[in-house]
């Protein structure tokens, strides 16, 4: 990080910061419009997410949006990653199912092993899954060169059906719910507080997830490639980059990350998979990923809000009467603000804006 | 215009500038990359307003809020990367942003009908209901024109108008300007080309450094002379160098086929060989296979039939990873698609396609200390002005630009070089810098294969010169046994 100062960090951040309050404006506004006091519904949303102490039988609420905040950032740095080549993942949702039935596959499947072996492998299995059933599409895309887009789509639905499938087939467990057995207590991703708080050690996996990311796309010669791929793949072809295999690598890598966040998830607060595992994680990481800008910081901060607003609304709704679905309403404004920057730029017209050498963040996020 | 002021963070663009323009003539306005040429015609056009300074429209002072206000005034504007839809028609391009209705519909009649009445009175012979995407440069460049002159343009900016055309379509082009300045058009042409503004210009203002330097006309100045007052020192036109010592073939080229991206036959059956120590020039008229001959032998196009040898080991088809490996440099034709990323600084444009080796990789991890000490020498040795390596590539000039691709593949052990317009859209002081760097390269020991549509380079740098015409080599030529005359026959395909 050459010429680091604060005008630069914040003209990569602004937009992003700009998107979060013009969208709450906005929702705030819809709820005006709807009858509700937008200042409370707030208020409770940040006391929900943030500031409720824990008690005997509930979590701290700040600790608790971590939890939720762990996920999101895991898989939003899969989705960044495939951004910062000027690849689209949308296929995280399905990587993440794939990735989550591998891990519990092992869990439940192998026996015997001590916690020490059992619980990486399992969080292992969950990865490669995840960039296998990526790598699809990865290798669809360099050898035939079909559209990522589509194929993490379609690959989407198949993961579906698979997981249905194997829950309620080969894998069901004796009883009357469609799911599989429980994973052995040597796969379990462990607590890191007493109960009833429900922090896990996923959390510093995804942390050093966050970690790993900055070394690979800011400081190693791969992330570099990635990162000339998706700025100018003619120039990176030019300059002897294998551009196919450099897009091959990138799915990998990303759908590695998400079928991680599937394993991490499962393996901690789950510890089953049960045959209706919808989780929305892998489509709203999406706009986790665009709001952090291609930074780990900036992700690992989107990944806290979008924990925050999914552990508040319950809260806000129980303590102001606004729906919940007001959350998604204040999403999808996020996703609105974040793709369509002219907006933003815009609105903040006075704010003196210098666009700043793009050297390291805000690469792949707007693509 | 009068004292006109501008600053940008940093540089002084347009430093009390002051430019008149007579009805009925063409004013050249000459300057290298940067000199601020084009800052003064945006000013013109709107797209800036002046830190200080006027600008006067028939005596009257106006001002000009940007382009819907300089087209209202009179004001038309050809941009040197044109501004066209491709997959519209020339009709629907001329009169997009004011096109007519016919009730609800849109009228197509009259607009052609006006198109047509344009063409007959200028002569600029164009079919209304063709697809941009179909048209030649050339032809696109007189839409561009029919477009001002559909607004009703009487002063007619064109920026670098020349840079993308060939030499034919240069003499149609100046054919059109006499034309429209007959019937009363004022034009403002830009160009750092000293032959063409010769050539075409009534009067000549020369800028440099965002200052006026000097006033003259054709009449009074040669062309050494408008050189030196562009760059400010004499400049050597012509290229110092001793005769070749060539040694052993460094790249043959065996029956070479290559397709066109439209899938016709573009380099039909092509061999030939460069050895070390030599420079061999590619003549040819634009189009005629150079552009896919070059992508072939740097791997960034498969040739369908044919080998490319390299000290006597065939390279790989499509492998500009092969190329590199085998110590070929590339100055590419298209450097904003391949020869630099335009977001990136210098410095990781620098080391473009070294930055996973040593130095530059260490430990398995980006070397940042020595990414810039490269980039420092680099910049100092090649002469790249810029404020720091830290600044994209982007954001320098043309010229600048391009001296940071060259230097970037010298940088690395060469055994041959594949320069391809190596000084297209370049200002002259970095002309005569990049020619030096190929002529000593060339002494180093290096192979030079040397493609240029510039009649005139072919011959001052070449030490044999092929001509390619339709795919097919049709003439061989030592330099010093040939004349322009000779060499521009070959390229019309009269052998």
């Amino acid at each position: 990080m050459r010429n680091f100062s604060f005008a630069k960090l914040w003209s990569g951040a602004w937009p992003a910061v700009a998107s979060v309050f013009l969208a709450l404006v906005v929702a705030g506004l819809v709820m005006v419009v709807t009858g509700s006091d937008p200042i409370k519904a707030y208020t409770s949303l940040i006391e929900g997410a943030f500031l409720r102490p824990g008690t005997d039988t509930r979590p701290t609420a700040f600790l608790d949006t971590l939890v939720s905040a762990t996920p999101y950032l895991i898989l939003a740095l899969g989705i960044s990653l495939a951004f910062t080549a000027g690849l689209f993942n949308i296929g995280a949702e399905g990587q993440l199912y794939m990735g989550a039935l591998a891990s519990v596959m092992v869990g439940f499947l192998v026996k015997g092993l001590p916690p020490i072996i059992h619980l990486p492998l399992s969080l292992l299995a969950g990865a490669v899954m995840g960039a296998l059933w990526a790598g699809i599409a990865g290798w669809l895309k360099a050898t035939r060169g079909a559209p990522e887009v589509v194929t993490t789509i379609m690959l989407n639905y198949i993961s579906y059906s698979v997981v249905n499938f194997m829950v309620n087939g080969p894998l069901r467990h004796t009883g009357t719910a469609p799911r599989t057995p429980d994973i052995e207590p040597s796969a379990v991703l462990p607590n890191m507080l007493p109960s009833p708080e429900r922090l896990h050690w996923g959390f510093v996996i995804a942390l050093l997830c966050a970690v790993a990311y900055y070394f690979l796309v800011y400081r190693s010669p791969l992330g570099l490639r990635i990162r000339l791929v998706g700025a100018n793949k003619e120039a990176a072809r030019y300059a002897g980059i294998q551009v196919n295999r450099t897009y091959l690598i990138t799915m990998l890598i990303s759908g590695g990350l998400c079928g991680l966040a599937g394993g991490v998830e499962i393996l901690s607060l789950y510890r089953f998979m049960p045959s209706e595992f919808t989780t929305g994680y892998g489509f709203d990481s999406i706009a986790v990923a665009l709001l952090g800008q291609g930074n780990p910081i900036g992700i690992l901060l989107a990944a806290i809000l979008f924990g925050a607003l999914a552990n508040g609304a319950g809260y806000m709704q129980f303590s102001s009467g606004v729906s919940n679905y007001i959350i998604s309403v204040l999403q999808a404004f996020i996703i609105v603000f974040v793709a369509a920057p002219g907006i933003v730029r815009d609105l903040f017209g006075w704010i003196r804006i210098k666009r700043v050498a793009p050297a390291l963040p805000a690469q792949g996020g707007t693509k | 215009m009068r004292g006109i002021t501008k600053r940008f963070p940093g540089v002084l663009a347009n430093d009390n500038i002051n430019l008149d323009l007579n009805k009925g003539e063409i004013h050249a306005l000459l300057g290298e990359n940067g000199a601020g040429k084009s800052t003064l015609m945006n000013i013109l056009y709107g797209l800036y307003q002046p830190d200080a300074g006027e600008i006067f429209l028939n005596g009257k002072a106006v001002k000009i809020h940007g382009p819907r206000d300089a087209i209202a005034q009179g004001i038309g504007m050809v941009h040197q990367h044109f501004m066209l839809v491709p997959t519209l028609t020339v009709a629907e391009n001329i009169t997009l942003g004011m096109e007519e209705q016919k009730g609800v519909l849109l009228d197509v009649e009259r607009p052609s009908a006006k198109i047509k009445e344009i063409a007959k009175k200028y002569g600029l012979e164009i079919d209304p209901g063709a697809y941009i995407k179909d048209l030649p440069v050339g032809l696109q460049q007189r839409v561009e024109i029919v477009k001002t002159l559909y607004r009703d343009a009487q002063v007619l900016v064109l920026d670098e108008p020349t840079a993308v055309l060939t030499p034919q379509e240069v003499e149609g082009l100046f054919a059109t300007l006499r034309t429209l300045v007959a019937q009363g058009v004022s034009i403002i042409f830009i160009s750092h080309k000293l032959k063409e503004v010769k050539a075409i210009a009534n009067r000549i203002t020369v800028l440099r450094q965002g200052r006026v330097v000097g006033w003259t006309t054709p009449a009074e100045a040669d062309e050494a002379k408008l050189a030196s007052m562009m760059v400010g020192r004499p400049v050597l036109l012509k290229v110092d160098k001793t005769p070749a010592k060539p040694g052993g073939e460094t790249l043959s080229i065996k029956s070479l086929k290559v397709m066109s991206d439209r899938k016709s036959v573009a380099v039909d059956g092509v061999s030939f060989a460069v050895r070390a120590g030599e420079i061999v020039g590619i003549a040819g008229v634009e189009g005629n296979g150079q552009t896919e001959l070059v992508e072939a032998i740097t791997g960034l196009r498969a040739q369908t039939e044919g080998a490319i040898v390299m000290e006597s080991h065939d390279l790989p088809r499509e492998s500009p990873r092969a190329g590199i490996a085998a110590g070929m440099s590339h100055i590419p034709e298209n450097r904003h698609k391949f020869g630099m990323v335009s977001s990136y600084p210098l410095t990781t444009n620098l080391v473009l396609s070294t930055f996973d080796r040593a130095p530059f990789t260490k430990n398995g991890l980006l070397n940042d200390a020595e990414i810039e000490k490269n980039a420092r020498t680099l910049i100092k040795e090649f002469d790249v002005r810029t404020p720091n390596e830290f600044v994209p590539i982007g954001k320098l000039s043309g010229g600048n630009q391009q001296k940071a691709v060259v230097a970037r593949e010298f940088s690395r052990p060469m055994k041959l070089l594949v320069a391809s317009q190596p000084t297209r859209g370049v200002d002259v002081g970095s002309i005569e810098f990049i020619h030096k760097r190929i002529v000593e390269a060339r002494d180093k020991g290096a192979a030079v294969l040397l493609i240029s549509a510039e009649l005139d380079e072919i011959m001052s740098l070449s030490d044999r010169i092929l001509v390619m015409f339709k795919g097919k080599i049709v003439g061989e030529r030592e330099t010093a046994k040939t004349t322009r005359e000779d060499v521009g026959l070959l390229m019309m395909g009269k052998v």
